[in-house]
């Protein structure tokens, strides 16, 4: 088994400047290992750190302490400590992330949004996969900022995926879908792990994770610091 | 300088007066990145700007420029005729008024054409075919290439600079607040269309913003300027979604969503 992920003594704390400079802390002494074609899905009750943890592994939120190993080009590179370039190769080749939310841009149509997430800028794989995920050919070409929250989910879930990164970060993936397009995102996940994708998701569906995930990691929320 | 950097900056300090317009600044940025500079008004950004494009002399500090032959260059000790080749070539600057770089009483094909004979282009048709592919791609219609620049809107002389500065494909474009004072319909239409060309053209960018939503779509990598001070560096998305500094929080809390 091929350790792809590996997370050492991860500590996170937030210091609210404007609030007097509140500190507060969500995560201490996390360690997690993900090896290539496991899911490990997060648990903890609403407010935990299970966003906090997945940002930190994709390098958008800051680790306070500890060490998060990604193996990219054969290589352990420690996200926590990288230069910023160095973060976006890994997210260029090794590391994607779907977030809970689709961050539009104004104008980008949502087949190029998908295109520009390939590795080859496919347009074809890229209508592909939003064929895939019950997105018509008719919003293909439109920017999706007027879509539903279920569309834009699937849109940002087929950005996520078009690209073949070797590890999956996945925000609550199936949180605003109807249970036939939670199938088909469960399926697209089940597919990734058998292609020997690690991956560590968020699934508020008892039901998804419990198809989906090999392991679960609980993240219990931290006390105020007094 | 770091080995392969395509400008590099060292301890700039630059005072008005009293007024520290930039103080002990470090800068880096590499080929085909886009490095925002955020901040409040007067915090020092189009000065920043200014100086790393050698326009202005800091009272203390360094700025290297790598050329393609990777021979290293001394902003601030160049010949000012190599300098100004270098601006004509190599280097572009996009202004926040298109009017301090346009020739207003030259035609549009004629102010894209025009750079490129300073670059020393002399076959006309090869020229005007140039400026009129440009005026394409930043979407002004190949039809208005002999009008002139006044019978353009805002947005037009915006996107009329850009080809301007772009049609010499230069490896390095500073740019100073390319949307400010333009409508929000227009801002949006020339975001994507910079955006579009910075990646097809693997173009490395200086941008002066103070938006952050504008860094956000367009940079790689983002500083934040306080009082010619930069308090806070690193990746877009992690300085403006996770911010350490008290005045990045207070920035980011400031807008709408960025
Ligand atoms: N960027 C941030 N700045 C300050 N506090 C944050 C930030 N992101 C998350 N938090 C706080 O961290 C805690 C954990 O949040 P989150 O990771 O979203 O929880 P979960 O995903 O488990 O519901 C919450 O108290 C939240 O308010
Ligand atoms: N030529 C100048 N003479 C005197 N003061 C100046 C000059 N240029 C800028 N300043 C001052 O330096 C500070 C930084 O200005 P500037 O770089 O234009 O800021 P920004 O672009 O962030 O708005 C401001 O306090 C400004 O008033
Ligand atoms: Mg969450
Ligand atoms: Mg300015």
């Amino acid at each position: 088994m091929i350790p792809m992920l590996e997370v050492q003594h991860l500590a996170k704390q937030f210091t609210l400047h404007l609030r007097g400079g509140l500190q507060l802390p969500v995560l201490h002494g996390v360690n997690l290992t993900v090896h290539a074609g496991e899911c490990v899905a997060l648990a903890g009750p609403s407010g935990a750190g299970k966003s906090t943890l997945l940002r930190s592994l994709y390098g958008n939120y800051r680790a306070g302490a500890g060490r998060i190993l990604i193996r990219h080009a054969g290589e352990m590179v420690d996200i926590a400590s990288a230069p910023p370039r160095t973060v976006v190769q890994v997210r260029a080749k090794t590391l994607g992330y779907v977030s809970q939310f689709l961050r539009v841009v104004p104008r980008v149509p949502a087949l190029d949004i998908v295109a520009e997430a390939a590795p080859d800028r496919s347009q074809e794989k890229a209508a592909a996969l939003l064929h895939r995920l019950n997105i018509p050919t008719r919003l293909h070409a439109l920017p999706p900022a007027t879509f539903s929250g279920g569309e834009q989910q699937r849109v940002n879930l087929a950005r996520g995926f078009i690209g073949g990164h070797p590890i999956l970060l996945l925000d609550e993936p199936t949180a605003s879908l109807d249970a036939a397009n939670a199938d088909i995102v469960i399926a697209m996940i089940t597919e990734a792990k058998a292609r020997g994708v690690a991956i560590v998701g968020i699934f508020h569906d008892a039901e998804v994770r419990r198809r989906v995930a090999d392991r679960l990691l609980t993240i219990a929320p931290l006390q105020d610091a007094a | 300088m770091n080995e392969d950097t395509l400008l590099s900056a060292r301890g700039l300090t630059l005072h008005f007066g009293k007024v520290p317009a930039l103080v002990n600044v470090d800068a880096d940025l590499w080929p085909g990145e886009v490095l925002a500079v955020v901040g409040e008004s007067g915090s020092g950004k189009t000065t920043l700007l200014n100086v790393l494009s050698g326009r202005m002399r800091a009272d203390a500090g360094v700025t290297w420029y790598r050329d393609p032959q990777s021979r290293l260059h001394d902003v601030h000790a160049m010949p000012a005729p190599a300098l100004r080749a270098l601006h004509r070539s190599d280097w572009g600057f996009v202004h926040q008024n298109p009017r301090d770089n346009l020739r207003m009483s030259v035609s549009a094909g004629g102010n894209v054409g025009e750079r490129l004979m300073a670059a020393g282009q002399r076959h006309y048709g090869n020229i005007r075919e140039a400026a009129i592919d440009w005026l394409a791609q930043v979407e002004i219609d190949p039809a208005r290439v002999d009008d002139m620049p006044r019978t353009f809107s805002g947005g037009m002389l915006q996107r009329l600079q850009i080809a301007r500065t772009l049609v010499t494909h230069p490896r390095l474009v500073f740019m100073d607040e390319p949307t400010g004072g333009l409508d929000v319909s227009v801002q949006a239409r020339l975001l994507d269309l910079i955006r579009s060309l910075v990646a097809r053209l693997n173009i490395a960018v200086v941008l002066v913003t103070h938006d952050l939503a504008v860094a956000r779509l367009l940079a790689h990598r983002i500083m934040v300027m306080q009082r010619g001070v930069v308090v806070e560096t690193g990746l877009t998305d992690k300085v403006l979604d996770d911010p350490q500094h008290e005045y990045t929080q207070l920035l980011v809390s400031s807008v709408l969503q960025a």
